[in-house]
């Protein structure tokens, strides 16, 4: 999630070559990982395996500060102070998000202004799912309940990627993911037990949220080609069809609950696999999203460009002051 | 007239609502996470000790009014907050000008609050003016920062101040509600904080090496219910939802 592959089968062919290192090396570091140990910053490690990190943390990350936009769209509005207060700390925890991942890619020896460029190039990706709008209140319920149950599906086996600062990093967020999913949930329960308009704006959420959370689990398993290197790496420990099927079992039973229908007319529980059975994604709309074609995509990437262009004499002044600090204590 | 305690921790509520609901405007856009992150700190503090406040006013008025009924069902003529709150935000350099004047008078009334002989008022300052000291220092820092930065966060500051001017003395003010409420010693003696607060903002305005340029006509009226344009527009945003479905719980 958050790292929605793309750009994969370009970056890795360049890797190719880079691949003929040390072979002693790279055994040594194959059988480091096999054996579930943790590889940190000095550690010797392929760079196919770095430039893989890299990518999927800084993706991560930015999915983190661009999701802050949609839900921050509801918050001068949010109509509970109880409710603002619990969206304002989970946006804050998002942003806390967004910086442990920064600070382990940058471990990488990739610096977060690059990071940041490349998002703001469009080079870098961030989870498609940021580029749906949020037109109702319960959309930030939904956002909660499934973007966040989505992202703790993947999560939880990242605390144990292979990659230290990567796995600790998901260790405190998954912490604060939890509560995310339970706000939106309970948001969600509000409306569904409220007035006949409520329960129509938590059912038209769910309409609109459900398969752009299905969608955030990537490609299908048989079009995401580096899935067996990225899972003998350990910096995938489950693939994106596993993932998103343990979601679908897990929120389909919660949609019950909530009273509300999932728009998935070929949603049947299948007793032989004990699984649900669930309809065909549209792929073609994942890839256009992906693309950047989404709804708000540019909307969303102009917002992220215009807060850096705007803040720019900002971060310029507090470096100056710095730098001004640093001299006069030289001086005294 | 209306119980005078309850006017009075409309006053206290509302800025502190409104300040936030201003702070909320920044989400998401600030200049660096990191800053996102401490604007979302404030934001939360001051939306507690808002939440704090008028469930209080709401108990003391006795008509069945929450905090979100307050903050939710009032127009602007009804809210108490002093002008500065609501003003724009602006640049950074002009968000923060405003947290500055204003965590800092903040600071000295809520301390001389926690000696309030109303227990209620004295148990949430003492919690709430922790979390404003630490505004200030935050907004200190950062006036002097862009004050003592490049030429144009030097510009930016000096004009962020220089708009905001005119709305410090209605924070000192003590017209005769405030008055009668603190000599019983429930509510605190604005004026006699004013040379506190001079003595700590000019060091600061010094250090971010500007002007302190007091007001030759200093604006007042939100005590009163007389705001500025901008007002209704924001609790337009924030009331829509809960003004749109009044039947329904959130
Ligand atoms: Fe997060
Ligand atoms: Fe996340
Ligand atoms: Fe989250």
């Amino acid at each position: 999630m958050y790292t929605t592959e793309m750009d994969k089968k370009a970056a890795d062919a360049g890797l190719a070559q880079n691949d003929a290192e040390d072979p002693a090396k790279v055994a040594r570091f194959e059988e480091r990982v096999a054996a579930d140990e943790f590889i940190e910053p000095n550690d010797w490690m392929p760079e196919a395996y770095r430039k893989t990190l890299v990518r999927q943390i800084s993706q991560h990350a930015h999915s983190e500060i661009v999701g802050m936009l949609p839900e921050g769209n509801w918050l001068t509005r949010a109509p509970s102070l109880a409710r603002k207060a619990i969206l304002l700390a989970k946006i804050q925890d998002e942003a806390g998000h967004g910086l442990y991942l920064y600070c382990a890619a940058e471990t990488l020896g990739t610096s977060r202004q690059e990071m940041i460029e490349a998002l703001h190039s469009g080079k870098a990706k961030y989870s498609t799912i940021f580029n749906y709008p949020t037109l109702t209140w319960a959309d930030i319920g939904a956002i909660g309940w499934l973007v966040d149950g989505a992202a703790i599906m993947n999560q939880v086996p990242l605390q144990r990627t292979s990659y230290g600062p990567y796995a600790r990093a998901m260790v405190r967020i998954c912490k604060e993911e939890s509560f995310h999913q339970r706000q939106g949930f309970d948001l969600l329960l509000q409306l569904v037990n409220g007035t006949p308009e409520q329960k129509a704006m938590a059912q038209d959420a769910l309409g609109r949220w459900w398969w752009p959370s299905l969608m955030m689990f990537g490609p299908p398993d048989d079009q995401s080609p580096n899935t067996a290197r990225s899972m003998r790496w350990r910096i995938k420990r489950e693939t994106n069809d596993e993932l998103r099927q343990r979601f679908v079992d897990a929120t389909v039973p919660q949609a019950e609950l909530l009273g509300l229908k999932v728009p998935d007319p070929d949603l049947t529980w299948n007793e032989e696999r004990g699984h649900y059975d669930f309809g065909e994604i549209d792929w073609a709309e994942f890839y256009a999203v992906v693309r950047g074609d989404g709804p708000l995509a540019k909307e969303r990437l102009k917002a992220r460009r215009d807060a850096w262009d705007q803040g720019a004499w900002v971060r310029e002044a507090a470096d100056a002051y710095e730098a001004k600090q640093a001299q006069r204590s030289l001086a005294a | 007239m209306a119980d005078p305690l309850f006017e009075y921790l409309q006053r206290l509520g509302d800025d502190s609502l409104i300040l936030a609901q201003r702070l909320c405007e920044w989400c998401g856009r600030a200049p660096s996470v990191e800053v996102d992150l401490s604007i979302a700190n404030m934001g939360l503090d001051l939306l507690g000790q808002a939440q704090l406040f008028l469930a209080y006013a709401g108990e003391i008025e006795g008509k069945g009014r929450d905090e979100d009924a307050l903050a939710y069902h009032r127009d602007a003529a009804e809210f108490r907050n002093c002008l500065l709150v609501e003003q724009p935000n602006g640049d950074f350099a002009q968000t923060m000008a405003r947290q500055f004047l204003f965590s800092l008078h903040r600071e000295l009334l809520l301390e001389a609050l926690t000696a309030s002989s109303d227990t209620r008022i004295a148990e949430i300052a003492a919690k709430a003016v922790k979390e404003v000291r630490y505004h200030v220092e935050l907004s200190s820092d950062w006036v002097i920062r862009l004050g003592d930065g490049t030429d144009e966060s030097h510009r930016r500051m000096e004009e962020g101040l220089d708009w905001f001017w005119r709305f410090v003395d209605e924070m000192f003010e003590l017209d005769a509600l405030e008055t009668e409420l603190a000599s019983s010693g429930i509510a605190a003696d604005r004026r006699a904080l004013r040379g506190e607060f001079d003595r700590r903002m000019t060091e600061v305005v010094e250090r971010a090496t500007l002007e302190v340029k007091p007001s030759q006509w200093p604006l007042s009226g939100g005590r009163r219910g007389r705001h500025g344009e901008e007002l209704s527009r924001m609790l337009a945003e924030m009331q829509v939802l809960a003004r749109a479905y009044p039947d329904a719980r959130w």
